[in-house]
């Protein structure tokens, strides 16, 4: 694979390679494929005849071959990362600027106070503005987080978090850039002994680094926080996918958020935290070694300070023991005494088929944080008037060595439309999902489970219809999307089975409320019949036997009393 | 008339003392259905095999409970007096009930046919009347019936309504006849009456012609038993060749049915005799077809397996399973595919030469 140039210099700033995590290959894969061209060899003479036919050679191609930066390729490829029309455009800066606000507080631990702004400038221009009080950004780190592409703290590490990749926020500020011209505006301060600083930015497309047009110290009346500012080409429009849907569910996530928000026309929108306790701080993991592939796995060797392949395998890797690693050995039938440093592909592929064929412990679960199933419930009380609410939180699982944890919630009833499919709120480490629902492994779940046993309506194969609304979260230390714009989960299996089974504990608890409330109506319209028909009865013995009227309602209330004690 | 009036009054003293005891009152009927008849040729037609269902009041029947008192008790007042209404009429009569309405007619004639079933009665004699008519005559008979307001005799002549005819009333007991024709033929279409009675098909074969209109109702039913019975004379049926026509339409006039199985004995003709169209008829004239539905050989299946009187005939299982295998049926009115009057020249005379040959 040829790496990228923003790759190295990543990699001299940061190890980034070096995690091993399997999605790096993914996303690079993809990047490199259009950069990585076959040549054609060939003789001088046939190159004459070809370049008469106007057939290239191998050295006509050679010429055309250059590297493709990554901010380059993104800015033909700007759908990858939901900003593929103006209305989404303006809802995937928002959610990258709020998603890294709080990331940057939790992680700080600070309970996080965001504000959110959207102003339109003329029909298609708006300028967003989020800030947030977090810990602020180092000066020297303002330019590269903001002005370059795949920078970032957290896409080496294995740790639960909202962005993955480094791509969100630089990705709008370039969105911007390209369809207005303007650069992205960043204020930052990390304590209130420190002054602010102000500095407005470009990304260099070729180059993929960050060129500073303005940089200043300023006053500020914010002790600490920061601010950024984007001017794009936008529309704005509220709904199902919109900015005020988007903060709203990312309130209904993060109980200890406080947001204020104002749209571009009405009144200013203020949630305000439910909670003052900050989720538990998610831990960093090292990969598992059911996750790694061999491109990685020998990555990692090439880097590590282990001095023997045995050390190498516990250090580098969670849940190898002493115990374990002698066994990978084993049946890999390599010598613990190896160096790492010599570990080629061939010894690569017995290790990696090594490691399958061995049980190892599932990865520590401590490293994901659930909302819990009291404040998904709370979410959606919040929500919606509805009848009756339940809410779900599995225990970790794994999928490809990557622990994750699925929540689930339902409401049921009330104000909700009765024969509209259910609607469905999705979210990922906390962050809602607007688009993509059908390709979305949450979507499918839902409608592969069979909710009529639990008393909902559900036409063969999509989602059950009725007063429902479905609230999944999974939560991991990598959430597998299907695309950089993260809007879907992909099928895994282990997550899809997941994902059903806490349905199906959530269908089973609605089932049981949907019994109740049918046995209650039952009762009650059985009790209705006595005062519907026996009175009927006693007109007809009246006039048939000319009955008196005491008579008449003697025998009517026998009769209610012979309905009351008999139990069909 | 009292009879009937002490009858339904001790159904209603019945349910109150049990009421008053504290016991739960019930009403118990016959069941109407194929399943509770049996067929025997000596006998002529559907009895009652002695089936019955009770219905126990209950939160389950309380509202039926509720319906059949007050229908109960319409009754009587009609009977008491002298009145009748119609099936229709007593529908509505219903929507006075409140809650114990009934929505649609189809319940509250069901509800009519057990009360009927329940005292093993005409619903005449209760006091209600079908909507339907009866039927069409035509032919070689004079009907002996009283005028409505002098009660002199009446003397109708069925060869004298020109291109009309004359139309069977509800009840038929009252009537005398006189006549010299040969036999009696029961038409399922009004279409195919008409063609013979224009063509006075009647002066030529010396017969009564009958239009059921489809299923006969129990009153053309009652008229042809006591034509037939009186004069002694034999009645050939000619409807639809298809299962509708064999299973419901023949089977109902010559047996009854299993909804009035209280009531058939009156209501059936058990000398009748089938005519046409039958199976073999569609391959013998060479009758244009249509395709047999799902319905009909459903009901052709379900006749084979359930109905005691195909079930005692092999001549007539030959029928059926020779229509399932065709898959094809055919309607009376196919003959005109030859000429219009091909029917009355060619059919029909080939027919009524064998009579021995008719199904049973």
């Amino acid at each position: 694979m040829r790496k990228l140039q923003c790759a190295k210099d990543e990699a001299s700033l940061a190890p980034w390679a070096g995690r091993g995590n399997p999605h790096f290959h993914e996303t690079f894969c993809r990047i490199t494929a259009i950069n990585v061209k076959r040549g054609l060899v060939g003789t001088d003479e046939r190159r004459d005849v070809m370049a008469e036919t106007g057939v290239l050679t191998a050295h006509d191609l050679a010429k055309r071959q250059r590297e493709i930066s990554v901010a380059e390729f993104f800015t033909k490829n700007r759908h990858l990362l939901g900003f593929d029309n103006p209305k989404r455009a303006l809802l995937s800066a928002v959610k990258e600027a709020v998603d890294n606000s709080l990331d940057a507080c939790e992680e700080a631990r600070i309970l996080p106070t965001v504000e959110v702004a959207v102003r339109q400038l003329a029909e298609d221009r708006f300028v967003i503005k989020v800030r947030d009080n977090g810990p602020g950004i180092l000066k020297s780190q303002v330019p590269r987080i903001f002005g370059k592409l795949l920078y970032g703290s957290k896409f080496h590490r294995l740790r639960m978090a909202r962005g993955q990749q480094g791509i969100g926020i630089s990705a709008a500020g370039m969105y911007g850039q390209l369809t207005t011209a303007k650069p992205t505006t960043v204020i930052s301060r990390c304590s209130a002994s420190k002054p602010a600083y102000k500095c407005q930015l470009f990304i260099d497309s070729r180059t993929n680094e960050p060129k500073v047009v303005a940089e200043e110290e300023i006053q500020w009346d914010i002790e600490r926080g920061t601010e950024v500012e984007i001017e794009l080409l936008a529309r704005y429009q509220k709904g199902r996918q919109s900015v005020d849907e988007y903060l709203y569910e990312t309130f209904l996530a993060n109980p200890h958020l406080t947001l204020r928000y104002q749209p571009p026309e009405g009144e200013p929108v203020s949630y305000e935290r439910i909670t003052e306790k900050l989720p538990a701080q998610p831990k960093e993991i090292r990969p598992h070694p059911y996750g790694v592939e061999l491109g990685a796995l020998l990555e990692i060797a090439e880097r590590t300070k282990a001095r023997n392949v045995k050390t190498f395998l516990m250090t580098e890797f969670c849940r190898v023991s002493e115990r374990v690693a002698t066994e990978l050995l084993q049946k890999a039938g390599l010598p613990d005494t190896l160096r790492p440093s010599r570990l080629k592909r061939p010894e690569g592929e017995k290790l990696i088929e090594a490691i399958a064929q061995t049980k190892i412990m599932a990865p520590p679960s401590d490293c994901i944080v659930p909302i819990g199933e009291q404040y998904l419930q709370s979410t959606l009380e919040s929500l919606v008037k509805a009848d009756f609410y339940t809410a779900v939180t599995r225990s970790p699982s794994v999928y490809r060595g990557n622990p994750f944890l699925v929540e689930a919630a339902l409401a049921y009833g009330g104000e909700l439309p009765l024969d509209e499919p259910a609607r469905v709120l999705r979210f990922a480490n906390r962050v809602p999902l607007l688009y993509q629902q059908s390709a979305c492994a949450i979507t499918r779940s839902i409608a592969t489970t069979v909710w009529k046993s639990y008393g909902v309506q559900q036409p063969g194969g999509s989602l059950p219809v009725g007063p429902l609304l479905i609230a999944v979260h999974i939560a991991s230390v990598w959430v597998p999307f299907t695309s950089e714009s993260k809007e879907a989960i992909a099928h895994y299996d282990e997550i899809i089975k997941e994902m059903k089974l806490a349905l199906q504990e959530c269908g089973r608890r609605l089932g049981r409320h949907i019994r109740k409330g049918r046995r209650e109506a039952e009762a009650q319209r059985k009790r209705s019949y006595i005062e519907k028909y026996i009175p009927h009865i006693g007109i007809a013995l009246r006039e048939l036997l000319d009955l008196s009227e005491e008579q008449e309602r003697r025998v009517c209330t026998r009769l209610g009393e012979l309905l009351e004690r008999s139990r069909s | 008339m009292a009879d009937i009036v002490k009858k339904l009054k001790e159904t209603g003293k019945d349910v109150y003392d049990r009421a008053i005891q504290g016991k739960k009152p019930s009403l118990s009927f016959p069941v109407r259905s194929l399943s509770n008849v049996k067929y025997h040729p000596k006998r002529g037609f559907f009895e009652i095999r002695g089936s019955r269902t009770t219905r126990t009041f209950s939160y389950a029947t309380v509202k039926t409970f509720a319906q059949t008192l007050r229908m109960i008790s319409e009754s009587k007042k009609l009977v008491e007096t002298d009145d009748l209404a119609t099936k229709r009429e007593v529908y509505y009569i219903s929507k006075n009930w409140a809650d114990a309405r009934f929505d649609e007619q189809a319940e509250s004639d069901t509800v009519m046919d057990d009360i009927e079933a329940m005292y093993g009665v005409n619903r005449e004699q209760l006091g209600f009347i079908p909507e339907e008519k009866g039927g069409e005559v035509a032919g070689r008979l004079f009907i002996i019936d009283r005028d409505r307001d002098t009660g002199r005799r009446l003397r109708i002549d069925c060869t004298r309504f020109g291109s009309g005819a004359y139309s069977i009333p509800i009840s038929v007991e009252h009537l005398d006849f006189e006549t010299n024709a040969k036999f009696i033929l029961a038409i399922e279409t009004a279409g195919m009456f008409q063609r013979l009675a224009k063509h006075n098909f009647w002066r030529r074969a010396d017969c009564i012609l009958i239009s059921m209109g489809g299923v006969p109702t129990r009153a053309c039913r009652r008229f042809i038993r006591r034509l037939s019975e009186i004069k002694k004379l034999p009645v050939y049926a000619f409807v639809d060749g298809d299962p509708y026509g064999f299973c419901n339409i023949y089977r109902t006039l010559k047996v009854g049915s299993g909804n009035a199985v209280h009531i058939n004995q009156y209501f059936c003709v058990p000398e009748a005799r089938f005519l046409g169209v039958t199976p073999q008829d569609i391959i013998d004239y060479e009758l244009p077809t249509h395709p047999l539905k799902d319905v009909d050989i459903k009901r052709a299946k379900d006749a084979l397996k359930n109905d005691p009187f195909f079930k005692y005939y092999k001549e007539w299982q030959q029928a059926l399973e020779q229509m399932i295998e065709m898959q094809v049926r055919a309607e009376q009115q196919a003959f005109a595919k030859h000429a219009l009057n091909h029917v009355i020249d060619v059919y029909l005379p080939e027919k009524l030469a064998h009579p021995e040959k008719f199904l049973p």
